[in-house]
This record gives C-alpha cells, structure tokens and sequence, in this order.
C-alpha cells in the first residue's frame, strides 16, 4: 500500500475516531469513581446481589441455549431442507426486535388471555417479576448467537470425519460425543459466552418482565434515575469489569482456534 | 463375498445407474474411472453412507442395503486420510475397538501386528496434524483394518501422495492384503495403479460401469472405446471388417485372422506403434508411409502423432529414438504394427 496516497489518510483517521469513539466513554467511566466509592459499592449487599442475580440468570440463559440450542445447531449444519433459510431468520430474529419489545412479547403470551400464560399459572409459573422471568428474557435474546456459534463450529468439522466413525462402528450418538462434539466444542464454548454476554448486558427485556428482583443493569438505571451520573457509576464499573472478563476470555479462545490447528 | 443388485444412486450432481457387480472373497478389486464418475459415491453406497434409491448390496450374503454403516462390517480409507485431530495416532488406531467386543488380549494383539506391520512404532503419541502424507495413510489403514472388517474400501488412497510416499502406500497395501483375508475395494482414476494392485475390477464412467472383470483383461481387451482409451490405447479406430481386414479411413489393416464383416473398432496401444525412416523389413504385417502431424514432450516420453492418408496414428518413443529418427512435424516416415497387436471389438 503506498502511504502517500489521501485514502490511506482517511481510513487513519476514522480508525482514530473510532477507537477514541468508543475507548473515551469507558475509560471515563472506569476512572471516574474513587477507590473508596468502589469498595463501598461492592460491599453495598444490593449492590451485589444485583450482580450476582445478573451472572447467574444469564448462566442460566446460557445453559438453557446450550441444551436447547445445540441439537438445533447441529442439524442446521448437516441437513439440506426446504424453508432452512427461515429456520435461520427466525433465529436471528431475537436480534432485531427492539429489546422493550421482547418483554413485551413474551408478557403478552405469559398472562391468562394466553393459553401458554393459563398453562403456566395450572403449573405454578409465574413469569412476571420473577427470576424465571427474568431467565426466559435472557434466553430469548441471546440464542441466536448461541446457535450461530455452535452451527458454524460444526460445520467446520468434515462430515467424513463422521463418516469414518460410523463406518468404525461407532453410532450416531456414539459419533457425535467422540468427534463432532469435541471439535466443535471451541466454538460451542464461545457461542456459550457470547450468549452469556449478551444476557448480561440486557436491559430492556428485563425491565419490562421484572423491576424485581433487580439485575444489574436495571439498578444501574434506578441508581442513575434516583441518584444521578455520580451514584450509577460504581455499579457500572462492576459490571463492566465482569463483562470485560467475559469478552477477554471469548478473545482468548477465537484466537487461539485461529492460531492453533 | 460382494453383489450389488441394479444399484440406483441420485445425489443430484453424482448419478450411479443400474449398477451390477460381484466381488470375490479375499479379492482386491479396483474401481477404474476418471474424476466426476461416481466411483467414490459406489463406495459410499456399499459403505451405507450415501441414500440408495433402488437396488440390492449384499456382503456374504446378507443383505446390507437397509443397514447403517456401523452394522456392515466395511472400513473406508479416504483419499485425504480424515484422521480425528483431537486424538493422538494411538487413539485414532484403537478407535473402532471402542464399539466392537474384542478382549483386551486381542485388542493388544491386533495393535501390535499393525503397528509392527505398518512401522507406526514411533508415532503413536503424536496428533495427526504433526504427520506426513505417507504416515498419515499408514494410520488411516491401521485405523481402518484394526477392526478386522469383511471389506476395505479404499478411496483413492494414493492419489494425495508424493510419489515417494505412492510407493511405500503401494507396496504397504500389497502386502497387507496378502496377509489378511479382508477383501479390498479400490477406487483410482490411475490404471496404472489398478494394473499393479488389483486383481479384478470394473472400469465406470458417468455413472455407468462399462465394462468388469480381470484387470488383466481389461488392460488387454477393453470392450468399449471409453476403456479402451482409459487403459491406454490410444489408437482407436471404427473399422469394418472384410475378410482378415480392417479398413479405416480407406486404409487396409491386416489383422491377422478372419473376422465376420461388420463394423467395429479396432485399438492399438502407442507402445505398440515402431517408426522408421525407411520401410522395416520385418514379421510385422502392416507397414504404412505417413506424414508427422505433431510431435508432443510427454516427460520420459515423446507422443509422435503420424498421419497415413485420413487415419492418425500415435506412437511413444524415448527421446534418445526420437533423436536418432530425426522426427520433425511435416517429415515423411514409415510406421509398422504386428497384426497381433490389433484388439478388435
């Protein structure tokens, strides 16, 4: 690439704008609030039982898609059917609906003019304000990119890998838990986290299904609505710093499947 | 052993047609055909592997045709080895003993005389993707016979090979079909191959097989031009046949007996085909005056195209003879064939 050329300036200086675009904020918010307030913050038994509710919902979220979603992932990559592609839109349509508007959905089937809502209150369900509530949501917006992970890891495995098990003696079961699922696992795992990340970070859904029991980022917005900038913060630093060891962890393992192997 | 039953296969882009075969016990058979002719989807299908639309597979005598490949007693070896990865060469090898019932002492046993048979000695502890070509087949193949199958099959286990490692494979698969009593299937779309493995096979193209039998009969007397072509002769002609001759293109062949009149072909292999610079005072019958029409570096060898009035004739010589004759495109020279070295069909 010759450097004297004027484009070459241009893509500089929008990546200059773009990282300090993004870098700014956070770096602010990171610094802003003072040790003492930090550690204050996280002693504050709210404060941590906001975050734990967070991390161990979107757990949950994850798992939920983990199981749900890895058979589904398997037979997108393998199977040649007729209305794939709208299987496949309608995965990813949890990505585009407006997230106030998933809360919304789902409270719609969840009430008793629903069969699914009368069905759910026979067995004791309640969706509204609880954590199972709270657990759909996060689900509903992060298996998307769950199975997207999960259906491209196994599409990188060859299916004549598979073949030649089978033709071992091995079943289809027996197949897939000795050699798809343990070359797809990178994925699977990183699929696991990006789902997870995505539930951690999710507000909108919540807040519609449940103020309370108060993750995170609802207390976020309520420290912020009640207190202001000052008082929203350390919460956010905490938060922030987990969704950072999530996203480190994710970096680390795509990397390493880009350079291993 | 093997009998495939007007075998119907429809993948779309690979087509197998009405295919009918029978394989001995102990045999090693070699499906002949260029890329694109199904042969690996006719593996796949006696494999289990790929849907069958109509027909029968039986291996001795059971019919496999409903059954998955796990209950078939086949092993397939691919072209590109398709190791598992994740697993060391060792882990690899024993893989298939997982899910058949071999006591331990017979499971040792079998590890032992393949590693001994295939010197897998010093890798067993190293991952595929740290493995050459050759060292990669040879795992394959212990992978693939460890589990004592009825058949191998065997997809183009040579073609991905430096030709140094082509021949230790080679020489490998020789003689562990010697030693066993599995029968081998084979694909290739090199008959050289064929010719120095196999013992009988069937030559397929688009879908077809075009002709089955010994590999040594194939190679001497192919029945269709397309074998014919494929097993090297690459003097095919249509001829008709008057009395002892075979006259293509106005030019009189003598081949040596009387043949009813009719039309055919009559094939000869470039090998076959001597040039002269002057006429040859010799046995052979048919001796023709005819003009260089291209001259063509083969490698070890030089292709001579000669023209003898509307026929074409191909001839290979070394460099050395080509030097000798002094062969230039437009020169006149004298080409001669034995009438023995005529197939007709």
């Amino acid at each position: 690439m010759r450097t004297r050329e004027l484009f070459f300036w241009v893509m500089i200086s929008s990546g200059i704008v773009i990282m300090a675009f993004i870098l700014l904020p956070m770096i602010q918010l990171m610094t802003a609030p003072s040790f003492s307030m930090l550690g204050k913050t996280i002693k504050d038994a709210d404060v941590l039982r906001a975050i734990w509710l967070s991390v161990y919902t979107s757990g949950l979220a994850a798992l939920i898609a983990f199981v749900l979603g890895t058979p589904l992932a398997y037979l997108l990559s393998r199977a040649k059917f007729r209305g794939k592609g709208i299987i496949e839109s309608v995965i990813d349509l949890p990505i585009v609906i407006p997230h106030p508007v998933v809360g919304i959905a789902i409270l719609s089937i969840a009430g008793r003019n629903h069969w699914v809502g009368r069905v759910l209150a026979e067995l004791g369900i309640r969706i509204m304000g609880s954590v199972t509530g709270i657990v759909t949501v996060l689900t509903f917006v992060g298996l998307p990119f769950y199975i997207n992970a999960a259906r491209e890891g196994f599409e990188s495995v060859p299916p004549r890998l598979e073949r030649v098990s089978r033709s071992l003696g091995a079943s289809m079961v027996s197949t897939f838990f000795r050699i798809t699922f343990p070359l797809a696992g990178r994925s699977i795992l990183a699929g696991g986290v990006m789902c997870l990340a995505r539930a951690v970070s999710e507000f909108g859904a919540v807040v519609i299904i449940a103020y309370h029991p108060m993750i995170a980022p609802v207390m976020i917005y309520e420290r912020f609505e009640a207190y202001g900038l000052k008082y929203s913060q350390p919460v956010a630093f905490w938060l922030v710093l987990l969704c950072l060891v999530l996203f480190l962890v994710l970096r680390m393992l795509t990397l390493y499947r880009k350079r291993g192997r | 052993m093997i009998r495939i039953e007007n075998l119907n296969v429809d993948l779309g882009e690979f087509l197998l047609r009405d295919i009918r075969l029978s394989v001995e016990e102990n045999d090693f058979f070699v499906l002949i055909g260029p890329t694109g002719a199904g042969k690996t989807v006719l593996i796949e299908a006696v494999a289990g592997l790929v849907p069958v639309k109509s027909g029968r597979i039986f291996i001795r005598d059971r019919d496999v045709t409903r059954l998955p490949p796990e209950k078939r007693g086949i092993s397939i070896v691919y072209q590109d080895y398709a190791l598992f990865p994740h697993l060391t060469v060792l882990d690899n090898v024993l893989y298939g003993l997982h899910f058949h019932h071999v006591s331990r002492e017979e499971k040792e046993a079998r590890k032992k005389e393949l590693v001994r048979q295939l010197n897998l000695g010093r890798l067993l502890h190293r991952y595929p993707g740290t493995l050459s070509g050759g060292e990669l087949q040879r795992v394959a193949l212990a992978r693939a016979l460890i589990i004592h199958p009825d058949v191998l099959l065997l997809d183009e286990p040579l073609s991905a090979l430096d030709p140094g490692f082509r021949e230790e494979i080679r020489d490998s698969l020789r003689t562990l079909h010697r030693h066993s009593d599995v029968t081998f299937i084979m694909v290739t779309h090199n008959f050289a191959e064929a010719l120095s493995l196999g013992r009988s096979g069937a030559v397929i193209n688009n879908g077809v097989i075009e002709q089955q039998g010994e590999i040594e009969d194939i190679f001497r007397r192919p029945r269709s031009r397309f074998v014919a072509g494929f097993v090297g002769m690459k003097n095919c002609s249509r001829a008709e046949f008057r009395g002892t001759k075979a006259v293509v293109d106005g030019l009189d062949i003598e081949t040596g007996r009387k043949r009813e009149n009719r039309e055919g072909y009559i094939a000869i292999r470039p090998e076959d085909v001597v040039l002269s610079r002057k006429p040859l005072q010799s046995s052979m019958r048919n001796v023709f005056q005819g003009k260089i029409t291209s001259v063509q570096d083969r490698g070890f060898f030089f292709e001579v195209s000669v023209a003898v009035r509307g026929a074409v004739f191909v001839s290979l010589i070394t460099k050395s003879a080509l030097l000798d004759l002094e062969l230039r495109k437009e020169a006149g020279i004298w080409i001669a064939f034995k009438a023995t070295a005529i197939h007709v069909f």
